[in-house]
């Protein structure tokens, strides 16, 4: 899929709480052998998917240098709103000034809202309908004690604001691709703490098709090859996973690891394609050429392939995506339960 | 009575056929056999299938399965008797042409396991047991196996030398398009891997597939692979009750049968598939059917003796634990497999001159057994 006027990136930012649980402490407890990741991000008690959102915003807009009342709108993607019915986007908007000419809402597709919201903004922004628009992917992600999931959900997010294409973007969009199909490997209903999954279901038929369907789509209608990208960033629930499709579809580690943070910080869930997009244009020279991914069960993919320009070099202040995975604080496991909410007075 | 042969077989890889419904797979391996065999001419159907109830929610899979052929009106009937409702399918089956009921008889093992979490699959396995008398003390399968394995080794042998029955049929499997895992495995891997039931490794279990095979059975005549025996026998459900649980009563007794059917000794066998579901499970099953001495059956397997060159080949194309365990689908592919071996089209896996072969599939912790001997008939 191609705008009708060229969409770039004016101003990104990312934000990773800076609590962190080992994979072998959850082992400790529960007695599990092998691990997905080797620690993860955790929140503390006083944030929540909004307060990542604007961390992430915050910095997207100081970078971009804009007015964030040209901001049009504001769409956050997440499975972890704090609020089932009340959006989140309002108080991110209302938070970096916004506000009140915008348009707000929140997305949900499982891991893949952060760039469904992407999408839009994009068509807005493409479509002329908007100066800028703010996409965000941010989660506080859900495990059932003892789940495959608990060693793996994370928090973390990172914002883009879209413009037109001009000397002040600093990537810009040469196309898209969704791919989605109606498969249930993954799913949480209304009222439930946790998500359930399909087990092995949540791979083949779900992970790897609609990665696989999306990739070779928008592989197909630029005519790009693997190796004509300099970075490839995957939606990345565990280590194994991102590698393995990045691989099967012919990119070389170079290419993928300066965008894997699941090792590091887990899985960010809606936030994890946009923070790893984030921690590749922390690092991208002008010219690079970004093969970017998400997945999101139930199930769907978006692909996109960026362009870096010369404005990145000057837009790339404040911390960057690695100094937040870097600083950290280790938790136990009784107070990674008390900090989810999940043991109370 | 008349005498039987397996004219024609079908093979679906055991994988995770997440695309395809049970009946897909089942026709898969049907219309494979019926092309093998150049007949359209089935007149019965039997279907083996465990869980199918639990799994798919599906009853009355006779009829199913029938349809999914296009053949309304066919005699079709789903047997079951836990892990070795393949093996009893075709003894069922054998039973049918042999009587002159039958002409032709289709037989097909079909399991579809990736449709439930694992938790379920590991409940289908201990549905094998009595349920008020062992089930519902917790145990598992692989813990029960486990309680063997653990007096196996107090008595005749080393953990690494049990361990060697999987290592074993992951060798044999290499190559073989209808496997699940046809990968070599190192003794280091297998005894490195986690727990599943102390002493058994997870690598040393049967893992979870979907599959179908399905053999055609026809009056025998002068050439082909001819049914020598098949025989089914029974034994106490629980553990406790028997008298030696090393011992596998219900092997020994259809292993006898079908030897006195087939006027053959275990000396006469050429090569065997066995039901390692779990290792120690293989071991007991070789040393029941009488094909090695009781204590020795472990040694025999770590020294090659269960090479494609061995003393006793044993599960030439990977057995339950490489080529797959698809519960009731098992004793087909088994069946499917020494036949292959015997018309001499087993590939790089043959088993040079063979001309007698076994099968050897059991349901729960041997309650039930199916014994099967196919013998090469002069071309």
């Amino acid at each position: 899929m191609k705008t009708a006027r060229q969409v770039g990136i004016v101003g990104y930012g990312a934000y990773v709480p800076i609590y962190r649980l080992e994979a072998s402490e959850v082992n400790r407890v529960w007695g599990g052998v092998g691990v997905p990741v080797e620690e993860k991000s955790v929140v503390a008690p006083d944030e929540d998917t909004v307060t990542i959102s604007v961390e992430a915003a915050k910095q997207a807009v100081k970078r971009s240098g804009i007015d964030p009342s040209e901001i049009g709108a504001v769409y956050v993607g997440t499975e972890s709103k704090p609020y089932a019915v009340k959006p989140s986007g309002t108080i991110v908007a209302e938070a970096i000034g916004a506000t009140p000419s915008v348009s707000t809402a929140d997305y949900e597709f499982a891991c893949k809202a952060g760039t469904e919201a992407m999408q839009n903004c994009i068509a807005l922004v493409g479509s002329g309908m908007h100066r800028y628009a703010m996409a965000i992917g941010a989660d506080t992600a859900q495990g059932r004690p003892a789940d495959a999931l608990e060693y793996t959900a994370a928090c973390g997010g990172a914002a883009f604001i879209f413009a037109e294409r001009g000397a002040d973007t600093v990537a810009y969009l040469e196309a898209s691709y969704s791919y989605v199909t109606d498969t249930p490997d993954f799913w949480r209903r209304s009222k439930e703490m946790y998500p359930r999954h399909g087990n092995r279901f949540t791979g083949e038929p779900a992970y790897f098709k609609h990665i696989l369907g999306a990739s070779k789509g928008l592989l197909e209608e630029t005519g790009y090859n693997p190796e004509d990208f300099d970075y490839a960033v995957f939606h990345q629930p565990n280590t194994k996973f991102p590698i393995r499709v990045g691989r099967s579809l012919g990119f070389t580690m170079e290419q993928i690891d300066p965008g894997l943070l699941a090792p590091k910080i887990g899985n960010t869930y809606a936030g994890s394609t946009p923070v790893g997009l984030a921690a590749t244009l922390d690092v991208a020279e002008p010219g690079a050429k970004i093969f970017a991914v998400s997945y999101g069960s139930g199930s769907g993919s978006d692909a996109f392939v960026f362009t870096v320009q010369e404005a990145i070099t000057g837009k790339r202040g404040g911390p960057k995506l690695a100094r937040f995975i870097e600083r950290k604080k280790y938790v136990d496991y009784a107070t990674y339960l008390r900090f989810r909410g999940q043991i109370i007075q | 009575m008349r005498k039987v042969a397996v004219a024609g077989v079908g093979l679906v890889k055991v994988s995770e056929h997440w695309e395809k419904p049970i009946w897909g797979l089942f026709a898969d391996a049907a219309l494979q056999a019926v092309n093998d065999a150049g007949s359209d001419g089935v007149d019965s159907l039997y279907v083996g299938n465990m869980s199918g109830s639990l799994m798919q929610d599906q009853l009355n899979m006779g009829a199913l399965m029938a349809d999914a052929l296009a053949r309304p009106g066919l005699h079709a009937v789903r047997v079951e008797a836990g892990s070795a409702s393949g093996g009893v399918a075709f003894h069922e089956a054998v039973k049918a042409v042999a009587s002159g009921y039958s002409d032709c008889a289709l037989v097909a093992g079909v399991e579809k396991m990736s449709d439930v979490l694992p938790e379920v699959a590991a409940k289908s396995l201990v549905m094998e047991e009595e349920q008020e008398y062992s089930a519902y003390t917790g145990v598992t399968r692989a813990g029960l196996s486990a309680m063997l394995h653990r007096l196996y080794m107090d008595l005749y042998s080393e953990p690494a030398e049990v361990g060697m029955m999987a290592v074993q049929s992951h060798e044999n499997a290499v190559g073989c398009r209808h496997a699940q895992y046809p990968f070599r495995m190192s003794i280091e891997r297998a005894m490195d891997s986690p727990m599943e039931a102390d002493p058994i490794h997870m690598m040393e279990c049967a893992g979870v597939g979907d599959g179908a095979a399905a053999v055609v059975l026809v009056p025998a005549d002068a050439a082909g692979v001819e049914v020598a025996a098949t025989a089914v026998a029974t034994d106490y459900c629980s553990l406790a009750m028997r008298d030696d649980p090393l011992t596998l009563g219900a092997v020994m007794k259809a292993a006898e049968k079908a030897y006195r059917m087939a006027d053959v000794k275990p000396g006469d066998i050429d090569l065997a598939e066995v039901h390692d579901d779990y290792t120690i499970n293989g071991v007991l099953s070789l040393e029941s059917l009488g094909l090695v001495d009781a204590g020795k059956a472990a040694k025999l397997v770590a020294e090659g003796g269960a090479a494609r060159d061995g003393r006793i080949p044993t599960n030439t194309f990977g057995g339950l634990k490489a080529r797959g365990n698809p519960l009731g689908a098992t004793g087909v592919y088994q069946v499917a497999e020494v036949a292959l071996q015997l018309r001499g089209s087993a590939g790089d896996h043959q088993v040079e001159g063979a001309e007698v072969g076994l099968a050897q599939n059991m349901g729960g912790m041997g309650s039930t057994c199916a014994v099967t001997i196919l013998r090469r008939l002069a071309p």
